[in-house]
């Protein structure tokens, strides 16, 4: 009973939520008031923004030896998550079956390993900068660390799942990646998202101005 | 809920646009913000952390816009702004805060940080959570018509002593003349130079120009203090002189804010485009010599390097136009570590020099300047913002430095070919 309820039921209701609540999310931004600016531009506001959007994959370089950690534990964790994500041969079936109809070629087995190697440290490293940091410990929120947690326990239930292919353990991590589905639209894991506008909007102000940034 | 708390309130509620909306929902408190703050790097202390300074705007999103917050208050178990809150945030945003903006050139998901401590700043200045010192600065800008209380008995004055020095008429109330010049308060009570280098630029360049007797202070501190509506007041001043006097450019003095107040926010305080153009000195003296029509002559032999104003440069645009005014009369120019869009502020921006209960803070994160002029082992520092000077020339002072601190117009205009050879 509990394994179709997590692989139908839950499964469809997550994915509702996720779904919605992104483009609700989105949708909010987009939407929500904001104000002309009346001052003559002095560059292009569009290619301030395209600009922004891009370069800020890659920290300056004025800036880059203090945040150092940051940078290769948020690579490391980004970077893994993302080959785990839309690589992993489960996950590239999972799409293929029951979302896109079609798949692609799924990273091998010592690539997996490697890619979650890179995103637990990655994501480890930068939970525990944030517990040791007084910065990290002053600004964090609840909300921080229950994200860092979920995404924690999604990846070890899956490599959990791969590694050892008991189903049980397969449907433990569909249930936690459900959970997750359901908190990510009210989360700061919308960061997935919104860093999209976020960029753009402080990228047409800089383009807008002529500033180089 | 008290009257004040309402007023800050309503302030953040009708701040909150779709900017802010992206910025909060993207935001995960990495940390990355602090090391690019001085407040931060020069004292070790967290609560200066940028992204830390715009709590009360987040506590507000977070209560009344997000799903969290809206679910807490829907079971009555939320944490309301309070005015504690507010008044907890005063020191943090007016004092540990320069509005260098050096925060949101750092941001990986590209909070524009700087603009909404402006918004809580805003808010404290609304419901009256000011430091002492920009509220009487500010009062006097409203009364007077200058922070600094100067009227135009002492501009007179000081034209008088201009006049005599260089011999040269500083035109008053021309109506018609193509350029309107303005002055800050520093320019004229520390740093008269400023006038009369603009006086012997315009005559080598042979463009007419003219001061405004309703409208000559550049000033504004209603922006140093956060409050849009005097803020307003005072460029509405500016650009009813410029329109009385149907000028067709308005020249910003060398001073950051002032160039924000009037040329980038200006039409947004008062709500219209100006039917004039607004430009830098260092823009007008850049387009003077490209056009051939502003020519120098003479080699500066010592080792110089040029500070970067946060408002003219980082926020303001105006990186390669003093780099390309110093090229042709120094031979010995260094640039600093971080420098351009980058450089670090001198720490006395967005009001902190006009805040003297800043003052020790001040001088503790002038430090990572004085570092920076100090590594350069120059013989002076060249700039274009008449407080960024006063910062550093107090900074240096009372680190027993003796390095002078120069404006870049007043070099200009010591560098001026002469008029027969042009």
């Amino acid at each position: 009973m509990i394994k179709s309820l997590i692989d139908g039921p839950l499964w469809y209701f997550s994915l509702a939520v996720f779904c919605i609540g992104v483009l609700w999310q989105l949708a909010r931004i987009v939407f929500t008031a904001g104000k002309t600016d009346l001052s003559v531009a002095r560059g292009s506001a569009g290619s301030g923004a395209w600009r922004n959007i891009f370069t800020r994959f890659l920290p300056r370089k004025e800036i880059a030896p203090q945040i150092g950690i940051q940078i290769v534990a948020g690579y490391m964790f980004h970077l893994g998550l993302f080959a785990l994500l839309f690589f992993a041969a489960p996950h590239v079936l999972f799409l293929e079956e029951h979302i896109l109809g079609f798949g692609w070629t799924a990273m091998p087995h010592w690539a997996f390993i490697v890619a979650s190697q890179f995103a637990f440290l990655g994501l480890i490293i930068l939970w525990l900068r944030r517990m040791l940091n007084s910065v990290g410990r002053l600004i964090s929120t609840l909300d921080d660390h229950i994200a860092a947690i979920l995404t924690f326990i999604v990846m070890l239930t899956g490599c959990f799942a791969l590694l050892k292919g008991f189903s049980e353990l397969r449907l433990l991590h569909r249930f936690t990646v459900e959970l997750l589905l359901i908190y990510f639209p009210f989360s700061c894991l919308m960061h997935a998202f919104t860093f999209i506008p976020s960029r753009a909007f402080t990228g047409a102000w800089f383009g807008r101005r002529g500033i180089d940034a | 809920m008290s009257e004040r708390l309402e007023r800050g309130l309503g302030v953040l509620r009708a701040e909150m646009d779709k900017k802010v909306m992206s910025f909060f929902s993207s935001c995960v408190r990495c940390g990355v913000c602090a090391e690019s703050c001085l407040f931060y790097t020069e004292t070790n202390d967290p609560r200066y952390t940028p992204i830390y300074k715009t709590e009360p705007m987040r506590k507000l999103w977070m209560n009344e816009y997000s799903f969290w917050g809206k679910l807490k208050s829907a079971l009555g178990i939320s944490e309301s702004l309070t005015e504690a809150d507010l008044a907890d945030w005063e020191e943090l945003v007016y004092d540990g805060c320069s509005m260098c903006g050096r925060c949101s050139m750092v941001c990986p998901l590209g909070v524009d940080i700087s603009m909404v401590i402006f918004k809580v700043k805003h808010a404290l200045a609304v419901a009256g959570f000011s430091p002492e010192g920009l509220v009487g600065a500010t009062q006097r800008a409203v009364d007077i018509g200058s922070p600094m209380g100067i009227t135009m008995t002492t501009v007179n004055a000081m034209i008088k002593h201009v006049e005599e020095d260089t011999g040269l008429k500083i035109p008053m109330d021309v109506e018609g003349a193509e350029y309107m010049a303005l002055l800050s308060s520093n320019e004229i009570a520390l740093y008269p130079e400023y006038l009369e280098s603009l006086a012997k630029i315009f005559d080598h360049a042979g463009i007419s120009w003219t001061l405004s007797s309703d409208a000559f202070e550049a000033t504004n501190s209603g922006l140093q203090i956060g409050n849009k509506k005097i803020a307003g007041q005072l460029v509405q001043r500016v650009v009813d002189g410029a329109e009385k006097l149907k000028v067709k450019t308005v020249i910003s003095p060398e001073c950051g804010h002032a160039y924000t107040a009037l040329r980038w926010e200006g039409p947004n305080f008062i709500g219209k485009a100006y039917p004039f153009r607004v430009v830098h000195i260092l823009e007008l003296l850049d387009e003077l010599t490209t056009k051939g029509i502003l020519k120098t002559t003479g080699i500066e032999t010592d080792r110089l390097t040029f500070h970067d104003p946060c408002s003219i440069v980082r926020r303001g645009g105006i990186q390669s136009q003093p780099r390309n005014l110093l090229a042709p009369i120094t031979e010995n120019f260094v640039e600093m570590t971080d420098h351009g869009s980058m450089n670090w502020c001198c720490g006395g921006g967005g009001g902190v020099s006009s805040n003297e209960r800043a003052e020790a803070l001040k001088l503790t994160v002038f430090n990572r300047k004085k570092s920076q002029i100090e590594e350069l082992e120059v013989d002076a520092v060249v700039t274009a913002c008449s407080n960024c000077r006063m910062v550093m020339e107090d900074g240096l002072e009372s680190n027993e430095l003796d390095i002078p601190v120069l404006g870049l117009t007043e070099m200009i205009a010591e560098h001026l070919a002469p008029k027969t050879a042009g």
